[in-house]
């Protein structure tokens, strides 16, 4: 398996400061070309590969771009950078290490949507990247990358960095729509969809910034190139954020699909601690737990939907048999009620309540039927919930019990 | 004019106005949706989800005060997983908060079987101290169950106030004044509008709140 990184190629070798050092690796080569080939054919070429979104919800990316293209202006693209979800690093990783990236897909999405600005959401927390983008953006626009006739050819574009302020739910992307209007951080109903009224009521291009990465490798390198890594029915380079306890934490580069064993084995170097693998939490808090029965499972989208369980961003933690699960489930359990927004009551009410109950069970205190409360409000925030947070909020801790890893 | 469509609710066919929603199109065939944060002359915020339906061939229960009808759709407005989510979210509601002067809530309790007991004893509640800052309206917090109403009333609804909003996050939110101000720093003119729309009691006229307090009135 000799797999070439794409997404990642850049990061470490080249300046991240630096404009002309990200123009001598490749760099503006996707924006030179999407604007040879017109905002028509590169969206055609983004409904040709198959990529689905990397934030999380796996949503095919080529349908908001072709939705977006057809709408009617003034319209916005947004590059969704707040990564909150816990073990998730992959989009500060490129961010840091390869700032002109993001910003080049980011105006490459909005020369193919016919977008009048862009906007760049980045996590609070994430100072460092934030320095760079906005170091990177002031360059772009002295280069004349950004602002008007870009490239001769006439599309005027602006983009502008928004910086969260710590809340997870921010990542939901109308509550990031409303942080960027200046208000609450609360998700909104939907319908409508962000392709129909996002930012500002305007039909909005929303993606992660892994999503958004791949689509300047899509028009450089084209969709077949793109279908061709990984399984077919979910393409493509994938970041999976690895740690834990592993030999070598970071971020791995993969097609898309390798298997958890290969990714723990081959890019983590192995388990450390005691060596043996007892269970991973695969997508973050907002995913589940797999243990040694699903360490060949392929992480992609539809593998690991098929067992119930769910991709999300690609973080991967790795526990051995000597980490005592308690406290993990006790970090998940505060974590969800700590960062609901509060606007719908399943989840304002049951991530608070779920929290009570894993507190009493962790110090030994359980009542006989707590199981079951806890089944009862994890099925009521998946059911009822109004956005994403609410919807997982249970399914890491409930796969811990399946498991019985306490 | 809008056309009307055809659909099945609780497996009686049904016929609405394409742009009815689930509970208005239920409610003109006589079925009864328990709702808690709709309210007529507001904007459904869709917070509570009391009123989620079953729709066949959706994922995710459906809230009927928002949810736009379509042709051929098949809900069930009651089904073990419709009645599960109800009864857990009322449970939890009651162990949060003070639903004493909420009989309709309380009703509902009792119509889905809830047992809040079973959450145990131990649990984190809402706890406020009643807010006496006005001569006419007290905010008792510890029944207050986070519907929006009074939110609603006071910004774009009807009186364009803008007194009320939120503080705090998550199971810490609270209806607020801005930075916790005394009513009367605020732009409240004292209209009335969310005390006559609050569903549970918490905010109540002063003078009945004092008589309460009197005698066993």
């Amino acid at each position: 398996m000799s797999y070439e990184p794409v997404l990642t190629a850049r990061i470490g070798k080249i300046d991240p400061a630096s404009l002309t050092d990200y123009e001598a690796h490749g760099g503006f080569q996707a924006l030179i070309r999407a604007v040879e080939l017109g905002p028509g054919r590169v969206v055609a070429l983004m409904e040709e590969a198959t990529l689905l979104g990397r934030g999380g919800a796996a949503f095919p990316a080529g349908i908001k771009w072709r939705a977006v293209h057809q709408a009617e202006g003034p319209k916005f693209v947004v590059a969704n950078a707040d990564e909150s979800e816990p073990g998730t690093f992959k989009d500060r990783v490129l961010m840091e290490g390869d700032p002109y990236a993001l910003i080049e897909a980011v105006i490459l999405a909005g020369f193919a949507t016919a977008a009048d600005k862009g906007f760049i959401y980045v996590r609070g927390e994430y100072a460092r990247a934030y320095q760079r983008l906005r170091h990177a953006i002031a360059r772009c626009y002295e280069a004349g990358y950004l602002g008007r006739d870009i490239l001769g050819s006439g599309f005027e574009f602006h983009i502008e960095l928004r910086r969260g302020a710590g809340a997870y739910i921010c990542g939901e992307e109308t509550a990031l729509f409303e942080s960027i209007e200046g208000k609450r951080g609360y998700p909104r109903l939907k319908p409508p969809f962000p392709t129909q009224a996002g930012l500002f009521g305007r039909p909005t291009l929303i993606n992660n910034v892994e999503t958004l990465i791949n689509a300047l490798h899509i028009v450089l390198r084209g969709p077949a190139w793109f279908n061709s890594i990984g399984p077919a029915h979910s393409p493509g380079p994938k970041l999976y954020p690895l740690s834990g306890r592993v030999q070598r934490p970071g971020l791995v580069e993969a097609p898309m699909g390798i298997t958890l064993r290969e990714l723990i084995e081959e890019h983590g170097g192995g388990v450390s601690g005691s060596g043996e693998f007892r269970v991973a939490l695969v997508g973050g808090a907002a995913g589940a737990f797999l243990g040694p029965d699903h360490l060949n499972t392929p992480l992609d989208f539809r593998s690991l939907a098929s067992i119930g369980a769910a991709l999300g961003s690609g973080a991967v933690i790795v526990f051995d048999t000597s980490v005592d699960m308690k406290p993990i489930l006790q970090r998940i359990a505060d974590f969800f009620a700590h960062e609901s927004c509060g606007k719908c009551y399943p989840c304002q009410l049951g991530t608070m309540r779920q929290r009570d109950i894993i507190a009493r069970m962790v110090a030994g205190q359980g009542r006989p039927g707590d199981l079951q409360l806890l089944r009862d409000i994890g099925q009521t925030m998946r059911d009822t919930s109004i956005c994403g947070l609410g919807q997982t909020a249970s399914n890491a801790i409930l796969s811990a019990f399946e498991l019985k890893l306490t | 004019m809008t056309s009307t469509i055809s659909l099945t609710i609780d497996g009686q066919p049904v016929e609405a106005p394409a742009d009815a929603t689930v509970l208005q199109a239920a409610e003109a065939a006589g079925i009864t949706i328990p709702t808690l944060c709709h309210h007529p002359n507001l904007t459904p915020p869709a917070v509570c989800r009391l009123c989620v339906v079953e729709w066949e061939g959706r994922r995710t229960l459906q809230p009927a005060c928002v949810t736009q009808v379509a042709a051929d759709a098949v809900i069930h407005t009651r089904s073990p997983r419709v009645d599960l989510a109800r009864r857990t979210i009322l449970e939890m509601l009651a162990t949060t908060v003070d639903l004493s002067d909420a009989p309709e809530l309380r009703a509902m309790l009792a119509e889905y079987d809830a047992h809040p007991e079973r959450f145990g004893e131990d649990l984190t509640r809402r706890e406020h101290e009643v807010i006496i800052d006005n001569s006419f309206f007290v905010r008792d917090y510890d029944k207050c169950v986070l519907c929006w109403r009074c939110v609603e009333a006071c910004g774009t609804d009807m009186e364009h106030a803008f007194a009320l909003g939120f503080s705090g996050r998550g199971f810490e939110t609270s209806i607020a004044t801005f930075f916790e101000n005394p009513m009367p720093e605020t732009t409240c003119v004292f209209c009335g509008n969310c005390v006559g729309v609050c569903p549970t009691g918490a905010l109540k006229d002063r003078r009945v709140f004092e008589l309460e307090m009197a005698t066993d009135y």
